[in-house]
């Protein structure tokens, strides 16, 4: 599944987001499709959380431009109060620390009522019989005692679990998980993605999933996005990217991982250097890093396609 | 038999957490480390990895049991082990950003260190530096603090720290856990080399089985306090024979598309049972796909099957 001809879900256009002189997300374009599960990859402070918290509007104190338009309407331009009643109907976004993400004084079920009866014109008795059964759908056990239970009686994967069924709870078109599983143990991280890819399939909504864990995206996704330093620097689908990568920076992060099963005891290769100062460099922002920088890198390269739906921004790739 | 340079011996440590409850965060465990081995410890958070690892380089006193260093009991030692303990034993932890006094430079830190050692100033500046140049940072780095470099400069300033003093035994905690993946390789790069030139023996903490490949001749597995299987790297890759080191080898995301896709993944059912509220029996029996009602009333030792490998468990793997 690759974004097909179909009118998008989503389509952003020219992202910006800028603290001052520092463009966290510097100019990125790309589209989910309805069922269509993206993956935006990346280091720590490559833009990934910012491009999330961007399209939900919650980032103040900065300067945005672009579009990004959610089944034709154009997210960033709306009013506070029409945005209020997008989020959580048609985008909901789920976080990486469940601990924060709950209000720790409100027991979960109703921080789950509170969410349907935003959006919905449903009684408090519906909300709540509603709130049980997406308990249930999410794989809580005994839902209707642990509706009454507060976050610190629940364990990370538990509390997980609620802020999962908060987001599906008004059956938005468009979630965003952002580091998701980040925060959790393997075994749990395991339980989770089966529930999340269970819930997307099940309600054809298009997801954003951003990670740091090239593991994750490999199982999860359909498509993905690898940013660097604020832009997008490769795009393709997933079993491409991982087959035929092209940008040096994609190539150096998936050499980099080190393999459960081979190669135990050589090396593992590094991309030498560090991103630190990498948004205010001049032209290709990985120059300074890339074994391949020439002349050429000083200017800044676009995102071009080189390959059916396989998109980089290098110029030194043939 | 080889001689160890560490070992522990029934060592339990609890904390009581209300007047009628205690938590067993160690529970009888029994380890040695080899002299020049680098044995690797993995587990679910709240398993008492961490525990382990500072109980044994003496940041921690034991509820029970022992600590031996070169076969020596480290209860009460002479004032002159006292002092050869504190300058052979180290510890790098997760967070390099917490581990750094953020007022002190990054020199005045490691010259801190040994100056408490008793180190003269003058010899103590001298072996700052060169405990910074082994970790890969120029001398240069001395004199900055902890907030003017990246986060993998920092991992390195406290390797160099734990370091400067010669130990014969680190305890690395998670070292690069907080770490992206392009600088995680540059660190395990750098802890084999230190390793390897310096003949330490390392235990080498971590929740994340690729890692510990790279890094480990030897793996242990813990599970709420106890250890349920130890065996050389190939062994406990290859065949683990415990269920629950299957399930955490299966749980692990494979960053390859193809392979993850077709994978036959366990899942494990229910919830990472609290430490503090113990089951009875085998206390992976909860949780576990071949228990028995022997699993949940008797409690399986640690016992040998083979040379080097043990495990605790009623019916292990094939």
């Amino acid at each position: 599944m690759t974004g097909e001809a179909s009118t998008p879900l989503l389509k952003v256009e020219n992202l910006l987001v800028a603290f001052g002189r520092a463009k966290a997300v510097d100019g990125i374009s790309f589209d989910v499709a309805p069922g269509e599960m993206l993956g935006l990859v990346g280091e720590s402070g490559c833009g990934k959380s910012t491009t999330a918290l961007a399209l939900m509007r919650l980032i103040r104190d900065a300067e945005i431009g672009g579009t990004a338009h959610l089944n034709g309407v154009e997210l960033l331009g709306l009013d506070e109060a029409a945005m209020r009643a997008r989020r959580g109907a048609d985008i909901a976004m789920i976080f990486q620390d469940p601990g924060t993400a709950l209000h720790p004084m409100i027991r979960v079920g109703d921080q789950i009522v509170e969410a349907l009866t935003a959006h919905l014109n449903i009684s408090h008795r519906e909300a709540r019989k509603r709130a049980i059964d997406l308990l249930r759908k999410v794989g809580i056990a005994a839902p209707e005692e642990r509706f009454a239970v507060y976050p610190h009686e629940m364990s990370g994967g538990m509390c997980q679990r609620v802020v999962i069924a908060m987001a599906m709870a008004c059956a938005p078109r468009l979630l965003l998980a952002d580091e998701p599983t980040t925060a959790l143990d393997v075994t749990v991280q395991a339980q989770i993605l089966e529930l999340l890819q269970g819930l997307v399939r099940e309600e054809g909504m298009g997801v954003i999933l951003i990670t740091h864990d090239l593991g994750v995206v490999a199982g999860m996704t359909d498509r993905v996005a690898v940013m660097y330093a604020g832009a997008i620097v490769e795009m393709a689908a997933t079993e491409e990217l991982f087959a035929r990568p092209l940008h040096p920076y994609t190539h150096g992060l998936l050499r980099s991982i080190p393999q459960l099963d081979s190669g135990w005891d050589e090396p593992v290769p590094t991309i030498p250097g560090s991103v630190q100062g990498a948004e205010l460099q001049a032209g290709c922002r990985f120059a300074p890093r890339c074994a391949k920088a020439s002349e050429v890198c000083r200017t800044p390269p676009a995102l071009r396609e080189i390959g059916e739906n396989h998109f980089v921004s290098c110029w030194n790739t043939p | 038999m080889t001689q160890m340079l560490i070992e522990a011996k029934g060592l339990a440590r609890h904390y009581r957490i209300s007047r009628h409850r205690i938590l067993h965060a160690l529970d009888g465990v029994d380890l040695g480390v080899a002299r020049g081995a680098t044995l690797g410890l993995v587990g679910e958070s709240g398993s008492g990895k961490s525990t382990l690892g500072r109980t044994l380089v003496g940041l921690q006193k034991p509820s029970l049991g022992q600590v031996l260093f070169e076969g020596k009991d480290t209860a009460a030692p002479e004032p002159s082990f006292m002092a050869r303990l504190r300058r052979e034993r180290q510890i790098i932890f997760q967070d390099p950003s917490g581990a750094l006094n953020p007022r002190m430079t990054i020199g005045a830190t490691v010259v801190e260190h040994l100056r408490v050692q008793g180190w003269s100033r003058a010899d103590a500046q001298s072996q700052a530096a060169a405990a910074i140049e082994q970790a890969g940072l120029a001398t240069t780095f001395l004199s900055r603090y902890p907030h003017e470099i990246s986060g993998g400069q920092r991992q390195r300033a406290v390797i160099a720290r734990a370091i400067s003093t010669d130990p014969a035994f680190i305890v690395a905690d998670e070292p690069v856990s907080a770490l992206d993946v392009s600088i995680r390789a540059q660190i395990m790069n750098l802890l084999h080399q230190l390793q390897r030139e310096r003949g330490l023996t390392m235990l080498f903490i971590s929740h994340d089985l690729s890692v510990v490949a790279h890094m480990c001749s030897d793996v242990a597995v813990m599970h709420l306090g106890r250890i349920v299987e130890r065996a050389p790297r190939a062994a406990l890759f290859k065949t683990p024979r415990h269920p629950y080191t299957g399930a955490l080898l299966s749980a692990i995301p494979i960053p390859d598309p193809a392979r993850e896709r077709q994978r036959m993944r366990i899942i494990l059912k229910g919830e990472v049972p609290n430490p503090a509220n113990k089951p009875s029996g085998c206390s992976f029996h909860t949780r576990c796909p071949r228990a028995t009602e022997l699993c949940r009333s008797v409690d399986p030792p640690l016992r040998p099957i083979g040379t080097e490998h043990q495990i605790a468990c009623h019916h292990p793997l094939e």
